[in-house]
């Protein structure tokens, strides 16, 4: 009885038009900017930055967000972190920005585990007076004034392909362990290493499958023990994220398959360095994350100082890493990555 | 009670009545507000506020009908697993196309048939409800992650988003807290004022002795099992709106915190003993501390700590408390004269 009205009440609802996914579409996005940009404003002291990653406590997050304070330190300003403890908890995150809005920071940066879920509380953040710097992992353009991105995804994607291409002689099957389905970074990477795939060069390399190990070690691991077994002849992995690589080399470091099947991706060289000296992995890349946090923290000090406002074309001097300019959407570009292999990997320290 | 003649013994047994856990964790959520007015920065304004009832809206939401489980002698612990399961069917029904305005009452009805599920497996086969319903919290989450997978959905229509986490204006209410407002009075005066409340005290009490006076015990926990699913699929709903994602490990761990709160609010696991009031009380003390030690820049670890040891202490005390008291009447009992209405200590 009461589930036959229900339904009624279900059906009439949808007959009489709803608010269905296709309405929510077409309302406008306009962009977070306003005011006016003045390249030779005074830098502010005495700001407080938030630094929210996606996860706490993970080696890559530690070393952008030491990169921010640095730099934070230096400008005269304050650095705080604040973060959840699982790189999925986006509700954790949602709470986290409110926490920080409620605190009233000058600013925040932050690295969004989900491009939509962030973008109510961002807004009132914004709403607040708040600056908001996404790096990383970028929302919506419209929750947020500008995107640190870590290199241009282009050169990314396209560049572990080369790399990976290389170490099998442009032949075989291989496959891709990404991060969480949702993550968007990996995703706009995933998309671009298919495009380049396309070229015809790479006619005799076939990606099977693209696996998602949710940045999770255990779950990494088992994912790339799960590839090999599905796919005997796999010649090699991309795994664009440090949890990912890092938890493949572990699992291929002590199987048959150590130096038969090649590995690439985004790694930190204090992760890899190991399994680089073993022989398990022969070149990987990533920019510093050191200085894409650095980057983050100069870019929310010079909006809160009212240097720039968001808007393409605006140019701003990060200290003693150069000027930068804003690109389209509100985007800003670290630059183009570091390949690290036996030669030049005890240079580096994070 | 027939007590006209007050004499100060009888009193002090009244004013002794009045101190109960649930009047103690009153005050107690009383002090932590006041302490945190005037010692946390940022704490008292309007926004902040706001931020804390949203947060602690869907443990408050479930403690209401589990507090009447526990009441009855039974509990569940497949509500964060409903909540999760009923966003991730949201999520999934949103993509196909659906209309969010039946996309939400279906929501409801399949809370209905998760708590239908754990009522029957409980009341028709004489099931412990822990046992059931540590089966269908997994069950319910598996079922949630083959709904939606790993999958996100973010894009709910901005009016119902703004529902899920807006106020009215600039004021320190959030739009949701009508609903819940509402349920609460529902809650209160069903499980204080009516024969279904005194039933569900009368069952948790002694379940034999209740059937023997007549009332339908099976047919009394099935129903307090399916208002359990509806309210923890409602949950849900507001879940992925207040934090603008539908997932399906949404609310993971959330009946840990439901059921901390109401063990705070000093509802008897052994049934038959509880109040609404203590329940919210305990829901807030536990959200308001939350909220002040995240102003704080407590880390995330150790707020886990500080729960966790005030829920031992909360669970302790009262027990701590009764058996005082009864040593002491003991003594008193061997120790006074038969009539001496100064034998008060």
């Amino acid at each position: 009885m009461a589930i036959s009205i229900t339904a009624a009440l279900a059906l009439g609802a949808t007959a009489c038009g709803g608010t269905t996914k296709e309405d929510t579409e077409k309302e406008g996005a306009a962009a977070a900017t306003d005011g006016k940009a003045d390249p030779n404003a005074a830098i502010k002291k005495g700001l407080t930055v938030g630094f929210l990653p996606k996860q706490v406590n993970n080696p890559y997050f530690t070393s952008a967000d030491k990169g921010g304070e640095k730099a934070l330190k230096e400008l005269g300003s304050n650095y705080k972190e604040v973060g959840p403890s699982s790189g999925t908890d986006t509700s954790g995150q949602v709470s986290y920005v409110n926490t920080l809005t409620q605190q009233q920071v000058d600013a925040m940066a932050v690295s969004a585990q989900d491009p939509g879920a962030l973008c109510t509380a961002l807004k009132q953040a914004m709403k607040n007076g708040i600056k908001v710097v996404t790096y990383d992992s970028d929302t919506k353009p419209e929750c947020r004034n500008v995107f640190v991105s870590q290199a241009s995804g282009d050169a990314i994607g396209r560049t572990q392909v080369q790399l990976l291409a290389e170490q099998i002689s442009y032949k075989g099957e291989i496959a891709v362990l990404s991060a969480a389905q949702t993550a968007t970074n990996q995703n706009a990477w995933i998309d671009v290493m298919k495009d380049e795939l396309k070229d015809p060069k790479y006619k005799d390399i076939k990606l099977v499958k693209i696996a998602y190990g949710d940045d999770d070690a255990q779950k990494s691991f088992q994912q790339t023990q799960g590839l090999l077994q599905e796919y005997p002849d796999l010649k090699g992995i991309i795994s664009p994220t440090t949890v990912g690589i890092k938890a493949a080399a572990q699992y291929l470091s002590g199987s048959k398959y150590k130096g038969k099947v090649s590995l690439t991706g985004l790694g930190t060289p204090n992760d890899m360095r190991k399994y680089v000296k073993n022989g398990t992995v022969e070149e990987f890349e990533l920019w510093d994350p050191a200085k894409l946090g650095e980057l983050a923290a100069r870019t929310a000090v010079a909006l809160s100082s009212g240097q720039i406002t968001g808007k393409e074309g605006e140019t701003f001097k990060a200290g003693g890493m150069g000027e930068y300019t804003i690109g389209k959407d509100g985007v800003i570009d670290l630059g183009k990555p570091t390949v690290f292999d036996a030669k030049n990997i005890d240079q580096f320290d994070f | 009670m027939p007590d006209t003649k007050t004499t100060p013994a009888a009193s002090w047994t009244r004013l002794r009545g009045a101190v109960r856990w649930d009047t103690t964790v009153g005050a107690l959520l009383l002090t932590l507000l006041i302490c945190s007015f005037s010692f946390v920065d940022n704490f008292g304004n309007a926004l902040n506020i706001s931020f804390l009832i949203g947060n602690t809206l869907p443990i408050a939401l479930i403690a209401l009908p589990m507090t009447m489980l526990v009441v009855s002698g039974e509990v569940d612990l497949s509500v964060g697993s409903t909540a999760g399961l009923s966003g991730a069917v949201m999520g999934a029904l949103w993509n196909q196309g659906m209309a969010i305005e039946s996309i939400i009452p279906l929501c409801l009805l399949l809370g209905v048939v998760c708590g239908l599920v754990n009522g029957l497996l409980v009341t028709r086969l004489g099931l412990p409800s822990l046992a059931v319903t540590i089966g269908t919290m997994a069950a319910y989450r598996g079922i949630a992650q083959i709904v939606l997978g790993s999958d996100s959905v973010t894009d709910f229509p901005t009016q119902y988003l703004d529902f899920g986490a807006g106020r009215f204006g600039d004021t320190f209410i959030p739009y949701a807290v009508i609903p819940f407002v509402i349920l609460l009075a529902i809650a209160v005066v069903v499980l204080h004022a009516t024969s279904i409340g005194r039933s569900l005290f009368a069952v948790g009490a002694s379940e034999e002795a209740a059937r023997f006076t007549g009332i339908r015990v099976k047919r009394l926990k099935l129903s307090m099992f399916v208002t359990t699913g509806a309210l923890s699929a409602l949950t849900g709903v507001f879940w992925a709106l207040h934090y603008a994602s539908a997932r399906y490990d949404n609310a993971l761990g959330l009946e840990l915190s439901v059921i901390a709160a109401v063990l705070l609010g000093g509802i008897d696991f052994d049934g038959g003993k509880g109040t609404l009031g203590g329940a919210i009380a305990g829901v807030f003390l536990l959200g308001t501390l939350q909220n002040a030690m995240s102003l704080l820049n407590v880390s995330a670890q150790s707020q886990i700590v500080v729960t966790g040891v005030l829920l031992v202490v909360s669970v302790l005390a009262p027990r701590i408390g009764r058996e005082i008291a009864r040593s002491r009447a003991r003594r008193r009992a061997s120790a006074a004269p038969p009539v001496s209405p100064t034998a008060v200590t």
